[in-house]
C-alpha cells in the first residue's frame, strides 16, 4: 500500500478546523463488504475530491454521511455532531447545513425551477414570507446564470441547466459543506468545464468546504485541494492532485491514465 | 436448495411481500398521526386523483348504465318485468357493480399513476434528494397519496353510480317511454341504507387498497426503468386482485350483519 495513505503529507495538509471526520466506518450488504473500516477527514473551505473505481464504497460512503444509509459501525462527525446518534429532527436541522448535488440532477418532476428551489427554502425557514423566498430564489438562480428558467419545468431544459439547477437548490440555504456526486458525469466537455468552473467560484463566493466525487481527472485537477482514492472499500491513498498523479504505484497511476 | 423448490421459493417470496406489505402500512398509520401534516400535498393530491379522474370514471359509469340496462332490458320484458328494471340496475349498480368496476377503473388510472411516479422518483435519487433537504419523504409522498386515495374513491364512486343511473334511465326514457322523474323516483324507493353503506364503506377499504399497493411498489421498486415499469403493472396487478378480496370480505360481512 502508499506511503502517502498514513497521514496527508505536509503540502496537502489544509488549514482550519475539521467539518467531516469519519471514523472506522464499516458497511457491508450480506457477504459483500463495501466499506472497511474506512477513515476520512474534510477541513474547513477545502475541496476534497474522492476518487474510486465503481463499486468502491464512494456512494456508500456519502449516503451514509447524509443519514441515507446507516452504517454498521464506525462513526460520522459532521460540524462536531455524531450523525449516528442524532433523531430525525435533529438530523434534518443538520442537513440545512450540507447541500448535496446528485449526479442526474434529482430535480422534482412535478415541479417547476422556482418550486424545486423554494422547497428547502419552506422546509427549513417556515415563517420566510413569499418576497424573501422570491428573493432568495432568484438569487440563487442568478448565482448559476439562469434567471430566466424560473417558471419552466424539470424536463424543459438541458442537462447542463439541469446540473446547474441543480447546484442552485443544494446552495439556496447557503449551506456551510456541499457534496457533489460526480458533477460532471454525462455532460459534454464544455458542459463539464462550466460546471467545473461553477463550483470553484461558488467555493470562493460562499467559502464552503465541498467533498467531490468523481472520475474526471480534469475536474480534479483544477477544482480539488486534496485528493482521497478509495480502493476495495479503504482509504487507499491520499494527497494533492500533483502527489497522486506522480505516484509510482500502479494502482494510483491507473486513475490518471 | 431453494431452486430446486420452485413453489417453496415462491412461497417465500408470496409472505415476505406481504410482511412488507403490512410493515408499509403500519409505517403509514405511525406517520398519519405524526407532524408535520403536509396539508398542501395532500390537496394537490386530491385534485389529481378526484378532479382528473371525473372524466374517465363519468365516461365509464355512463356506458355502464346504458349497457347493463340495454342488456337487462329484453330478458325482464320477455316475463313482463320492465318496470322492474330501475330497481334492479339501482341496486346492482349502488350494491355492487359501480363500486368494483370503478374501482378498478381507478386502479389502473391512479394506482400505475402513483406506481410509475413514485417508482421514477426513486430511480432518478429525487426521494434521496427530499429526504436531504429535510423533509420525510414518506410523510410527503406516501401518507399524502394514501390518504388521497381513500377519502376520493368514495367520492368517485358515488359520481360513476349516479352517472351510471342517469345512462340507464335515457336507456329507459327512449325504450320504455319511463320519465326521469318516475325512474329516479323508483330508483330511491328501491335503495336503502342497507345498499348505500355497505358500499361507501368498502369503497373507502379500496381506496386505501389502491393508494397502498402503488405507493408500495413504487416506493419500493427496484433501480432502473424497468424497475419503473415492473412497479407500475404489478401495482395495477395486485390492486385488482385485492379489490375482490376486499370486495368478498365486505359482501361476507354485509350479509352476517344485514341477513
Amino acid at each position: 500500500m502508499d506511503s502517502m495513505t498514513a497521514e496527508p503529507t505536509s503540502s496537502s495538509t489544509p488549514k482550519g478546523k475539521p467539518v467531516i471526520r469519519i471514523q472506522n466506518l464499516h458497511k457491508q450488504f450480506g457477504d459483500q463488504v463495501v466499506l472497511k473500516d474506512f477513515n476520512l477527514e474534510m477541513y474547513e473551505n477545502e475541496n476534497l475530491v474522492l476518487m474510486g473505481k465503481s463499486g468502491s464504497g464512494k456512494s456508500v460512503m456519502i449516503k451514509c454521511l447524509v443519514g441515507l444509509m446507516e452504517p454498521d459501525s464506525g462513526t460520522i462527525e459532521v460540524l462536531g455532531q455524531d450523525i449516528t446518534k442524532l433523531d430525525r429532527t435533529q438530523m434534518d436541522e443538520l442537513r440545512a447545513e450540507i447541500g448535496f448535488l446528485f449526479q442526474g440532477s434529482a430535480l422534482y418532476d412535478s415541479m417547476t425551477v422556482r418550486e424545486n428551489l423554494e422547497f428547502p427554502l419552506r422546509r427549513h425557514t417556515k415563517r420566510m414570507n413569499i418576497k424573501d423566498t422570491d428573493e432568495l430564489v432568484l438569487e440563487a438562480l442568478e448565482n448559476v446564470g439562469l434567471a430566466r428558467t424560473i417558471d419552466l419545468m424539470p424536463n424543459e431544459l438541458s442537462g447542463g441547466m439541469q446540473r446547474r439547477i441543480a447546484l442552485a437548490r443544494a446552495l439556496i440555504l447557503k449551506p456551510k459543506i456541499i457534496i457533489y456526486d460526480e458533477p460532471t458525469t454525462g455532460l459534454d466537455p464544455i458542459t463539464a468545464k462550466e460546471i467545473i468552473e461553477l463550483m470553484t467560484s461558488v467555493q470562493k463566493r460562499y467559502k464552503t468546504s465541498s467533498m467531490i466525487i468523481t472520475h474526471d481527472v480534469d475536474c480534479a485537477r483544477v477544482i480539488s485541494h486534496r485528493m482521497i482514492l478509495l480502493l476495495d472499500g479503504t482509504n487507499y491513498a491520499q494527497g494533492t492532485f500533483e502527489e497522486l498523479s506522480t505516484s509510482e504505484d500502479p494502482r494510483i497511476r491507473a486513475f490518471f491514465k | 436448495m431453494a431452486e430446486s423448490f420452485p413453489l417453496k421459493k415462491n412461497l417465500y417470496s408470496f409472505f415476505a411481500e406481504i410482511g412488507a406489505l403490512s410493515k408499509f402500512a403500519a409505517r403509514f398509520f405511525k406517520e398519519l398521526f405524526s407532524r408535520p401534516f403536509e396539508f398542501k400535498e395532500f390537496l394537490r393530491q386530491c385534485y389529481q386523483m378526484g378532479n382528473k379522474s371525473l372524466l374517465l370514471v363519468g365516461v365509464t359509469g355512463f356506458i355502464l348504465g346504458l349497457v347493463f340496462t340495454l342488456q337487462s332490458r329484453p330478458t325482464l320484458e320477455e316475463f313482463g318485468a320492465s318496470s322492474w328494471i330501475p330497481n334492479m340496475i339501482s341496486i346492482s349498480i349502488v350494491r355492487e357493480i359501480g363500486p368494483v368496476i370503478i374501482a378498478l377503473i381507478c386502479a389502473g388510472r391512479i394506482g400505475s399513476s402513483i406506481g410509475a411516479e413514485l417508482g421514477s422518483m426513486k430511480v432518478t435519487e429525487q426521494i434521496d434528494a427530499m429526504e436531504v433537504s429535510g423533509t420525510n419523504p414518506f410523510k410527503y409522498l406516501v401518507v399524502t397519496r394514501i390518504l388521497a386515495a381513500t377519502l376520493m374513491l368514495p367520492l368517485l364512486i358515488i359520481f360513476g353510480d349516479f352517472v351510471a343511473l342517469i345512462g340507464s334511465a335515457l336507456v329507459e326514457n327512449i325504450k320504455g317511454q319511463v320519465s326521469f322523474m318516475l325512474y329516479f323516483n323508483q330508483v330511491f324507493s328501491a335503495l336503502g341504507f342497507r345498499d348505500l353503506l355497505p358500499a361507501t364503506g368498502k369503497s373507502f377499504f379500496f381506496g386505501f387498497a389502491i393508494g397502498l399497493v402503488g405507493c408500495f411498489k413504487g416506493y419500493n421498486s427496484s433501480k432502473g426503468t424497468a424497475g419503473v415499469g415492473r412497479a407500475s403493472n404489478s401495482a395495477v396487478v395486485y390492486t385488482s386482485m385485492l379489490l375482490f378480496i376486499i370486495d368478498f370480505i365486505a359482501v361476507f360481512l354485509t350479509q352476517l350483519i344485514y341477513g
